[in-house]
């Protein structure tokens, strides 16, 4: 434990930590010291000047060494000018005054300085109702400015920095939070200063603009209306919005978020979602989300989505009432018993998944999972434990990432496991490529695409990295589909498995699944089963229920075994005997697989309803509804329980609440929790989101819960290691084509987000530069990729003779595949 | 003399109203005729203009923070050079005020930062049911002044750039 300073603050006495700012120290007390430049998770820069304080120490005999006393008391001697609390560390015996009237009266002449050019644009400005500057000037600032006015200074009010951030010049102070952001939380220096004096700008250096996908976080922690985003530019006034704890659903991170809702007359009377902020979790995002979780929340209004139920009648889907679909679908269920298969995926909640999981189980058919990465009976036994903490993580602690670039797939862990590499603990990184995060660690591990699993076997007895790995204090291995398929991950979660097993149920020790989606985990937790042959199911299966998967969409050749689409039937599937099955869709969106469906059942969006995911991490979080469902749709797990009730299978279709009670009573991970539990939350450091903006910025308080982590189960029911396949060494005129994850994808959620959707481009492939070259290509140029145009683009990290595909990007790719590429 | 006392107070009474009828009329002939209203009457919002034809509202939203009877609904949306209803960024796209909740107390003429929002000199107010009674922009709007044009108008870039204007001393 560090040792104890006892000082004095405004004649309250606290014991803090040694080297703690003053700032902080006042803070754990309650005593609001203004600040603008300083930010709790940055280091102190001393900048503006704004927390300007009265520090007294004691008087020490230089003969002696003793502190001198006077009546009793040490002698207090203060310094001749002020201090500033954010730069200034405690010390024992100090005495801070905060408010004596030498500090309020700099206090106040700082903000004086500060508004001299200031546009006082607070009616027109994003931030006014919840601005830094706002609020200290009425606590602190003095009621009128000394200074001309009209000397005031003009500067450019709508500057672009990127296509998500604006820029306006006249009201920055300066204070560089943004530009320390992005180059101590985020890594990525995009931003700086320029010019200087009363000229002094943000710029931003990259090429396209603010080139982060952190950028939307520089908006919640820049104290004034500098920089706001685009996404919300004018959409309403902060006092106006209502806000609803929600979970990001776009990765496995599970980051805490609230959404801000408001009644709009431009959405024809609607309540809408204006924004998503990130909410404080000091274990999950800390106060930080990734610009996707910020920006593509467009997909809950898009008026595309499903409203009604749908039924084939004479080939054509026609609107039919819940009654009736729900009988039909009960009716070719309960028919079908055995020979019925459902297949959903973790983009559901954890009660929609152990719901439909009652189903498959009460007709003795199956339940599937659609993924493309194996190895959930591993985390589920092998996975980090309660008490698990990336915060906590530093010397001692040995974080290996294996076939995962965090990055894209899990932006929050990059800047977790970035910190934890700062703080000192040693970063392993195995990929057959570069990622982002190789910057940050100390080992880097390269393969071959293919020899994942055989090259973590080997890895403990490796030099450095055999002992970093072995003898570490902790060790978590996170293991993602970078190049994978389910096969390959499954091995490689087997290979993974292995270097954690000794250390099973020791907090901060374990391994992680860099899942494609936010709820993944909670699928294995509720015993859902892989499945690599789809083609074989839709061949088996007498009805397929489809919840919240689209593999007709990622995957079109599955369609020759569908009649409604006749004409795309290639001529030897058509032979098959087996009659095609019946197709239930419950989703969102007409996709490519609902198309195909007999009976669609629409469901509510994750904003529309309550919830809970598990996090990778396998932390059970609850979502809240923000915003009334969209036309007639139900939550997947009602629905579910109303199909069950049709053939008399009891089923909690009313509140979500009671699913988790009986989870809890029946799938031994969930043992004892309940949504109480998840709703728990205890006191966070820093301190956010209360009555001083100035110091936390915008980020929410979490006051919906801190979520649970699920106890481990002891025994693997899953197959374990399969080391089966040798991997695909493709000749001289083939590729290696490896799918990839790419932040931004054209999944639905970024491609209804128009901000972002410009981001992604269109279907490409990564090749590295000299396999364009024997391909005579240039970037930009067409190739065909096994029948598929794509763009080629050009990174030296990939391979040579790899093509790397990202998924979701319009070309089918379930995993590593021998591809022939050619000019196009 | 207990039979003389009616006669007196009728007498009394009498003479009253002769007397009234030679003074001067008080009552007007409404709706023939209607009474001039005091300067500072509060009446029907009117949304005002810059002579240049500018709708002053810039979609602040401050009058409906400041409504105690939580009347006025605003949304706003972002001005152009090719499409400018008011000076700076931002105007009111939507402005609603739903008169049957208006108490009239002028807080939102207070709270203005463009003076914007005015309480006017029109009283006759009726409506056949609720809906009918929540004015939208387009009637509170005043006509466009004869120098000015009507919004959207289509200006030069750089020309609007503040949204409030320029107070040169906020005190007078
Ligand atoms: S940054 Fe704050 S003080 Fe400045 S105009 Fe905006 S709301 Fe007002
Ligand atoms: S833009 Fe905001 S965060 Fe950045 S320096 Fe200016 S005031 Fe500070
Ligand atoms: S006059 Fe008063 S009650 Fe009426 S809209 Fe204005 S602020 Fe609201
Ligand atoms: S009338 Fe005035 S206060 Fe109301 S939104 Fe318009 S500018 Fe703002
Ligand atoms: S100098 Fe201390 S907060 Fe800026």
């Amino acid at each position: 434990m560090t040792k104890q300073v006892t000082l004095t603050i405004d004649g309250q006495q606290v014991a803090v930590s040694e080297g703690t700012l003053i700032v902080n120290a006042a803070k754990q007390i309650g005593i609001d010291i203004p600040v603008f430049c300083y930010h709790p998770k940055m280091e102190p820069v001393g900048m503006c000047r704004q927390c300007l304080v009265e520090v007294g120490r004691p008087v020490v005999d230089r003969a002696t060494g003793q502190v001198v006393m006077e009546d009793g008391k040490p002698k207090i001697q203060f310094g001749a000018k002020l201090e500033t609390a954010c730069t200034t560390p405690v010390s024992d015996g100090m005495v801070v005054l905060t408010a004596s009237e030498k500090a309020k009266a700099n206090q106040r002449e700082i903000l004086e300085f500060l508004l001299t050019s200031h546009p006082l644009d607070c009616p027109v400005c994003d931030k006014g109702g919840e601005c830094p500057l706002q609020n200290l000037t009425l606590a602190h600032g003095a009621p009128a400015s000394r200074f001309i006015y009209d000397e005031k200074q003009h500067a450019d009010k709508r500057v672009p920095l990127g296509d998500l951030i604006w820029l306006d010049r006249e009201r920055c102070i300066q204070c560089a939070r943004c530009i320390r952001f992005q180059d101590e939380i985020a890594g990525e220096s995009v931003l700086a200063f320029y010019q200087r004096g009363r000229a002094t700008d943000i710029i931003t250096n990259s090429e396209p603009g603010f080139d982060s996908i952190f950028s939307g976080n520089t908006t919640d922690i820049c104290p004034v209306g500098a920089l706001t985003t685009a996404d919300f530019r004018f959409g309403a006034r902060p006092w106006e919005m209502k806000a609803a704890a929600s979970i990001c659903s776009q990765c496995p991170v599970g980051c805490n978020v609230t959404l801000n809702t408001r009644r709009e007359a431009k959405s024809g009377g609607k309540v809408v979602l204006k924004r998503v902020m990130p909410r404080q979790n000091e274990a999950v995002n800390e106060i930080w989300i990734c610009d996707k979780g910020r920006f593509a929340h467009h997909f809950t209004e898009n008026e595309h989505r499903l409203a009604t139920p749908l039924a084939r009648k004479d080939g054509k889907l026609a609107l039919v009432s819940w009654d009736k679909a729900l009988g039909l679908v009960a009716g070719k269920l309960a028919d079908a018993k055995g020979e019925a298969v459902v297949l959903a995926s973790g983009r559901l909640s954890n009660e929609d998944l152990f719901n439909l999981k009652q189903l498959a189980d009460g007709l003795g058919g199956e339940a599937l999972l659609y993924t493309q990465m194996g190895g959930g009976e591993l985390t589920t036994a092998y996975g980090v434990p309660a008490g698990t903490n990336f915060a906590e993580m530093g010397i001692g602690t040995t974080i290996l990432v294996v076939a995962s670039d965090l990055y894209n797939e899990a932006p929050i862990w990059y800047l977790r496991l970035k910190q934890a590499a700062e703080r000192g603990a040693t970063l392993i990184l195995a990929n057959a490529r570069e990622t982002k995060l190789e910057k940050y660690s100390q080992f880097v591990v390269r393969y071959s695409y293919g020899d994942e699993a055989e090259t973590i076997c080997g890895l403990a007895k490796k030099a450095h990295v055999g002992e970093a790995i072995t003898s570490a204090e902790n060790l978590v291995v996170l293991y993602g589909s970078d190049g994978l398929g389910l096969d390959g991950s499954s091995a490689l979660a087997a290979a993974c498995a292995e270097l954690v097993k000794s250390r099973a149920g020791k907090p901060n020790n374990g391994l992680i699944g860099v899942w494609p989606r936010a709820n993944d985990q909670g699928a294995w937790e509720l015993g859902f089963k892989p499945v690599a042959d789809l083609k074989a199911v839709f061949q088996k299966a007498n009805v397929v229920y489809i919840a919240g998967a689209d593999p007709f969409g990622d995957n079109p050749e599955l369609t020759s075994r569908i009649p409604h689409h006749a004409s795309r039937i290639p001529q030897h599937a058509s032979r098959s005997t087996h009659p095609a099955p019946f197709i239930i869709v419950q989703e969102l969106f007409l996709t490519e697989t609902a198309k195909l469906a007999d009976v669609i059942l629409p469901a509510q969006a994750v904003t529309e309803r309550e919830g809970s995911f598990t996090s990778g991490e396998r932390r059970a979080q609850r979502f809240y509804p923000a915003v009334p469902a969209r036309g007639q749709s139900r939550a997947d797990f009602v629905i579910t329980a109303q199909i069950a009730a049709e053939f008399g299978l009891e089923l909690e279709g009313r509140f979500a609440a009671r699913v988790m009670d009986k989870m809890a009573a029946t799938v031994k991970t969930f043992a004892g929790i309940s949504y109480r539990e998840l709703a728990e939350t205890t006191e966070q450091w820093p301190i956010v989101g209360r009555g001083d903006l100035y110091y936390g910025g915008t980020t929410y308080e979490n006051k919906q819960g801190l979520g649970v982590i699920l106890a481990l189960s002891p025994s693997p029911t899953g197959r374990g290691a399969r080391g089966e396949g040798k991997p695909l060494r493709p000749d001289e005129d083939h590729w290696l084509a490896v799918p990839v994850t790419r932040l931004y994808d054209l999944g639905i959620t970024v491609a209804t987000s128009a901000l972002l959707k410009a981001r992604t481009g269109g279907a490409h492939i990564l090749l590295h530069p000299d396999s364009a070259q024997k391909l005579g290509l240039a970037a930009g140029e067409q190739v065909e990729l096994n029948g598929n145009r794509l763009e080629v683009r050009l990174d030296p990290t990939v391979p040579v003779m790899v093509a790397l595909v990202p998924r979701s990007m319009g070309v089918p790719i379930a995993g590593p595949m021998v591809a022939k590429i050619k000019a196009a | 003399m207990r039979v003389l006392e009616p006669l007196i107070e009728l007498r009394r009474g009498l003479w009253t109203t002769l007397r009234s009828m030679f003074e001067k009329q008080v009552t007007t002939q409404y709706p023939e005729h209607k009474r001039p209203v005091k300067a500072r009457f509060r009446g029907l919002h009117v949304l005002k203009r810059y002579d240049n034809g500018l709708e002053k509202c810039i979609g602040c939203a401050l009058c409906a923070a400041a409504c105690p009877a939580d009347a006025i609904f605003v949304e706003a949306s972002e001005n152009s050079a090719e499409v400018r209803y008011s000076p700076g960024d931002r105007y009111a796209s939507t402005y609603e005020i739903n008169l049957l909740r208006c108490i009239y107390c002028g807080f939102c003429e207070d709270a203005c930062p463009t003076e914007a929002i005015v309480l006017g000199d029109q009283y006759e107010l009726t409506f056949t049911n609720r809906r009918a009674a929540i004015y939208t922009k387009d009637m509170f709007i005043e006509p466009v002044p004869a120098a000015g044009k009507p919004t959207p108008q289509k200006t030069g870039p750089g020309m609007f750039t503040r949204s409030v204007p320029e107070m040169k001393d906020p005190s007078d």
